[in-house]
């Protein structure tokens, strides 16, 4: 059973293959696993009696050419899934059972995957600690009553603790790659049109983006293979030829230019994250990358545009849950009464913070003053990459400005909360790739990553020089089960 | 003729001038919505017509029906406007029990067409109103409040169907001015098959927006807008109304508060909805889940080419080719259906006789029964024949008339109702030399008379000759012969 859970998920898919495991023998030890390890909290919705029943039928008669044959995932629980409870870790859709599939876990089972359950997320994917969630907080299996990241801490914490061999989560500002730092592992955010957003309850339309969450880089391309497809569905898909990226990967990165920006030395960075970096800038030499010096001077207003734009955005999305059509309802007198009483006890703090912030900023007289000018500043920043990537191949920078923090510690600063996602939000507003890999640990052992940026539509570049950093870098998490029950 | 008689409200010693503009809300004919696959027939069951995208579901996302963006593209061209080769749509943000969404996908900065322009037929001659754009939007669905006493029902039907906002430029001045412009409107919509103009079904319906001014100012009064009126009658009415009540108060010394305002159709009265304070803030911004729509020149010409004979040219070729005044063409080409009925019924018949037939009889009887062209009991086909029956001398104009009527109970062919009921008319220059002797033999003192002068007395013989051919002589024929035998 140990065996099983540890091993990564291409690893798991050449047992399937070579018949040394069933799906039935890989989907019950994750479970036995999820039932141990409750306190956790990552999962807010279970499947595991019609996950069994699936792995038994695909052990019947399972098509083993598929790309995920067999294979037992639990995804973010942002992810509408057919007839199993969806509620964005929100209270607002606690009750709410979609009759239909989002495009990108449509994609996981059309090529064999079994669904395990949901995983805890913060409300509506606004958070960086997985804090917000109406189902409470989640735990990371790096530290007792440490963050796990967020949005997709429920993901990262599930995947990190062995409870699913891969996950899917959704990326705004740094929802996956945030907490993929926070918890030792691997999460790319594709490009922005690469995986549709049909069925992705919606935070910021112009930002969501869904993507992998892995133990390893080779992983992350598998899952990329499956989920990054054209959707009519999504007006905002593109359609550009999309790599074999699995396939495809290679180590050799010599004479691939790596811009280090000057922008992303910021005040008060931990020394550790520091070295971290610099220890990154050393590997790529190492491996014969070209080191280029860049500078993306437009970098310190991204965090407040990304701050006027997503809450925009979020405001407008967020009306349709007003207790009318499906979802919380709380009675009222009258129809506005019913829907102040609906989103006043169906959204947390958090959100409601934002569809604030998004509302005043969208207002007649500040419309231009703060929506527009950071649209604005959405361009410079976007032209900033365009003009470095003249030079460069990619980008490195650290993924986060410190390593995990406790439950708790920030909660009451939204502030010191939002600057969390200093070095993750550019890559949104700029619709650009961006992976995370675990590079090193601080002074607790908590996992710290490096953020590479990419080119737009140019996973594959991220992805093998990722591959070939991992390699030389061989990040262990070594973590000690101490929540297992 | 006589001038244009102007529309003004007097009070005391003022004059004051009306200043209307028109937002139409034109619903697109098309088989599926503006962003769903969801069908759009009228009078389905409630919630029969709603997909995930129109209720609002979560993760649902909008995709453009690019049928509908043709749909506006060959109006806008339709109304001489330009073509944005570049729109946006953006979300009109407000919360309604009937609006899913939470908001309305809506066109606010960049509308896909832009100014335009509209002729009206005036006594007095031609009037240009200006088109200040036309853009796309969705409609919201509908609540129902009379139907259980304690809860509001909602029917998604209508929500995500597309509509055109067609709003004119403040160049209207008078109930009749609106009544000619939303005809003509229309009528060019339903040329273009982009809107069927069922005011009934509610595929056309108008706010009007209201000012009055002293006959001579140059600045613009505040106006007032009347929301959502559904017919034209309405819409003369309300502004009938809202022009003497704004001309009220300007002469009490008053001023006008800019607000939105109802018409209340059965009081006749326009009544305050919002003023401008309480006005919502819609807090417009680019719809995220929507690129820009971007037209290349081939579609935009491609549409072109589709483009229909328009009224405007089709009268003009009416009046050119056919020799119609401009009134007869205005009357035949104002209705795209009539048109073609007319260019049916002249293929193979006389152009003069048809348009008297066509814009007498026929549209007395659809008149009279409340039919629509395409619906007459005289098909284009039986009427042609009955006007060369009368060209050829078969009928007179006056058993036409009985023909006529049968035709419009019976749909038989002319043909067939003159051999049945003997109505052929007599044309035999022997037989009816025969009868007029007789007439001259059996009223030998009238012949006199006649002979001495008395002229008024030919009329009678004419008479007496219809009498013995119950009608059916061929009245030129008689005049003819008789002119001939008496003098």
């Amino acid at each position: 059973m140990s065996d099983i859970i540890n091993l990564t998920l291409s690893a798991l898919i050449d047992k399937i293959k070579n018949k040394e495991l069933s799906s039935q023998e890989i989907t019950k030890a994750y479970i036995a696993r999820a039932e141990k390890s409750k306190n956790l909290n990552t999962y807010i919705t279970t499947d595991f009696e019609n996950a069994i029943e699936k792995a038994k039928k695909f052990d019947e008669k399972g098509n083993f050419d598929y790309k995920l044959p067999g294979v037992p995932l639990a995804v973010k629980d942002l992810f509408c899934t057919n007839n199993l409870k969806t509620t964005a870790g929100s209270k607002i859709l606690s009750n709410f059972i979609p009759s239909y599939e989002s495009t990108v876990t449509q994609h996981l089972w059309d090529e064999g995957a079994i669904l395990l359950g949901k995983l805890n997320c913060d409300e509506f994917a606004m958070g960086s600690s997985n804090e917000t969630s109406f189902f409470g907080n989640v735990e990371s299996p790096v530290g007792k009553k440490v963050v796990p990241g967020g949005s997709s801490g429920g993901s990262a914490s599930a995947l990190a603790a062995k409870l699913t061999p891969a996950t899917i989560g959704t990326d705004t500002g740094g929802s996956i790659r945030q907490p993929a730092s926070f918890t030792g592992t691997v999460g790319l955010k594709p490009t922005y049109g690469s995986c549709s957003r049909y069925g992705i309850v919606a935070f910021a339309s112009s930002l969501d983006q869904a993507g992998p969450m892995t133990q390893d880089v080779s992983d992350a391309a598998l899952m990329l293979d499956v989920i990054s497809k054209y959707d009519t569905k999504d007006s905002t898909s593109v359609n550009f030829k999309r790599g074999d990226y699995f396939k495809s990967l290679s180590s050799n990165i010599k004479g691939k230019k790596i811009g280090i920006p000057k922008e992303y030395r910021v005040d008060g960075m931990p020394k550790e994250i520091e070295s971290l970096w610099q220890d990154g800038i050393t590997l790529l030499k190492k491996l014969g990358a070209k080191i280029i010096d860049i500078s993306l001077p437009h970098t310190k207003y991204a965090l407040p545009a990304y701050y006027i734009v997503a809450p925009a955005e979020a405001s407008s999305n967020l009306a349709r849950y007003d207790g009318v059509k499906y979802g919380y309802r709380s009675e009222g007198e009258n129809l506005i009464s019913m829907y102040e009483n609906t989103r006043s006890e169906g959204f947390g703090d958090e959100v409601k913070r934002r569809i604030m912030i998004g509302t005043y900023v969208l207002s007649s007289g500040y419309y231009d003053a703060y929506y527009l000018k950071a649209q604005k500043i959405r361009r410079l920043i976007k032209n900033d990459f365009d003009e470095a990537y003249k030079s460069v191949d990619a980008i490195l920078t650290p993924s986060t400005p410190s390593s995990a923090f406790k439950i708790g510690d920030k909660t009451d600063d939204p502030v010191s909360m939002y600057l969390n996602d200093i070095f993750t939000v550019p890559v949104n507003l700029s619709g650009l790739p961006a992976i995370s890999i675990p590079a090193g640990k601080d002074k607790n052992n908590y996992p710290l990553g490096l953020q590479l940026i990419g080119k737009a539509f140019e996973e594959q570049n991220l992805l093998d020089i990722s591959y070939s950093m991992e390699k030389e870098l061989s990040f262990k998490n070594n973590l000690q089960d101490w929540w297992i029950k | 003729m006589s001038k244009n008689k102007e529309y003004l409200i007097k009070r005391g010693n003022s004059e004051y001038e009306v200043i209307i503009g028109l937002e139409v809300h034109a619903q697109v004919l098309s088989k599926s919505k503006l962003f769903s696959d969801s069908p759009t027939n009228f009078g389905a069951e409630p919630n029969t017509q709603v997909s995930l995208v129109d209720a609002a579901f979560p993760g649902m996302l909008p995709v453009i029906n690019e049928f509908c963006i043709k749909q506006a593209v060959k109006t806008g061209i339709g109304l001489n406007a330009a073509i944005n080769k570049k729109s946006i749509f953006d979300r009109k943000n407000y919360f309604y029990a009937d609006l899913p969404q939470g908001y309305q996908i809506s066109q606010y900065k960049d509308p896909i067409v832009g100014e335009g322009s509209i002729l009206l037929d005036l006594p007095d001659g031609e009037k240009k109103v200006g088109i200040e754009r036309l853009h796309l939007e969705q409609d919201a669905g509908k609540s129902i409040h009379d139907i259980d006493p304690q809860n509001t029902l909602v029917d998604l039907n209508r929500s995500g169907v597309a509509l055109m906002e067609i709003v004119s430029k403040p160049d209207l001045r008078s109930p009749e001015e609106v009544n000619l412009y939303i005809k003509k409107l229309r009528s060019i919509m339903r040329y273009l098959g982009t809107c069927d103009g069922n005011m009934q079904e509610g595929s056309l319906r108008a706010d009007v927006n209201v000012s009055i001014r002293k006959t001579g100012d140059k600045k613009l009064g505040t106006r007032c807008e009347i929301k959502n009126v559904n017919s034209i009658k309405f819409m003369q009415m309300a502004i009938e109304y809202e022009a003497n009540r704004q001309a009220d108060i300007l002469e009490e010394g008053g001023s006008i508060d800019q607000e939105t305002r109802l018409f209340d159709t059965k009081k006749n009265e326009t009544r305050s909805m919002r003023s401008k304070e309480d006005a919502h803030d819609y807090r417009y911004f680019p719809d995220p889940d929507l690129l820009p729509l971007e037209l290349t020149d081939d579609f935009i010409s491609k549409i072109k080419k589709e483009i229909p004979e328009l009224p405007d040219e089709k009268k003009k070729r009416f009046v050119d080719k056919f020799k119609l005044t401009p009134y007869e063409a205005n009357i035949l080409v104002s209705d795209i259906e009539t048109s073609k009925y007319f260019e049916d019924v002249i293929k193979n018949s006389d152009i003069k006789l048809a348009t008297n037939w066509i814009t007498g009889e026929l549209f007395a009887l659809l008149n009279d029964r409340n039919l629509e062209i395409s619906q007459s009991p005289i098909s284009s086909k039986n009427l042609s024949s009955l006007i060369n029956l009368i060209k050829d001398g078969t009928i007179s104009g006056k058993i036409a008339k009985t023909v006529f009527e049968i035709m419009a109970n019976e749909s038989k062919d002319p043909k067939s109702i003159i051999d049945e009921k003997g109505l052929k008319q007599q044309s035999d220059p022997k037989e009816i030399e025969k009868i007029v002797d007789d007439v001259i033999k059996e009223n030998p003192k009238n012949v006199e008379l006649f002979k001495s002068g008395k002229d008024k007395l030919f009329g009678f013989f004419v008479g007496q000759v219809m009498k013995k051919t119950d009608g059916k002589a061929n009245p030129k024929l008689v005049n003819d012969i008789l002119k001939k035998k008496l003098n």
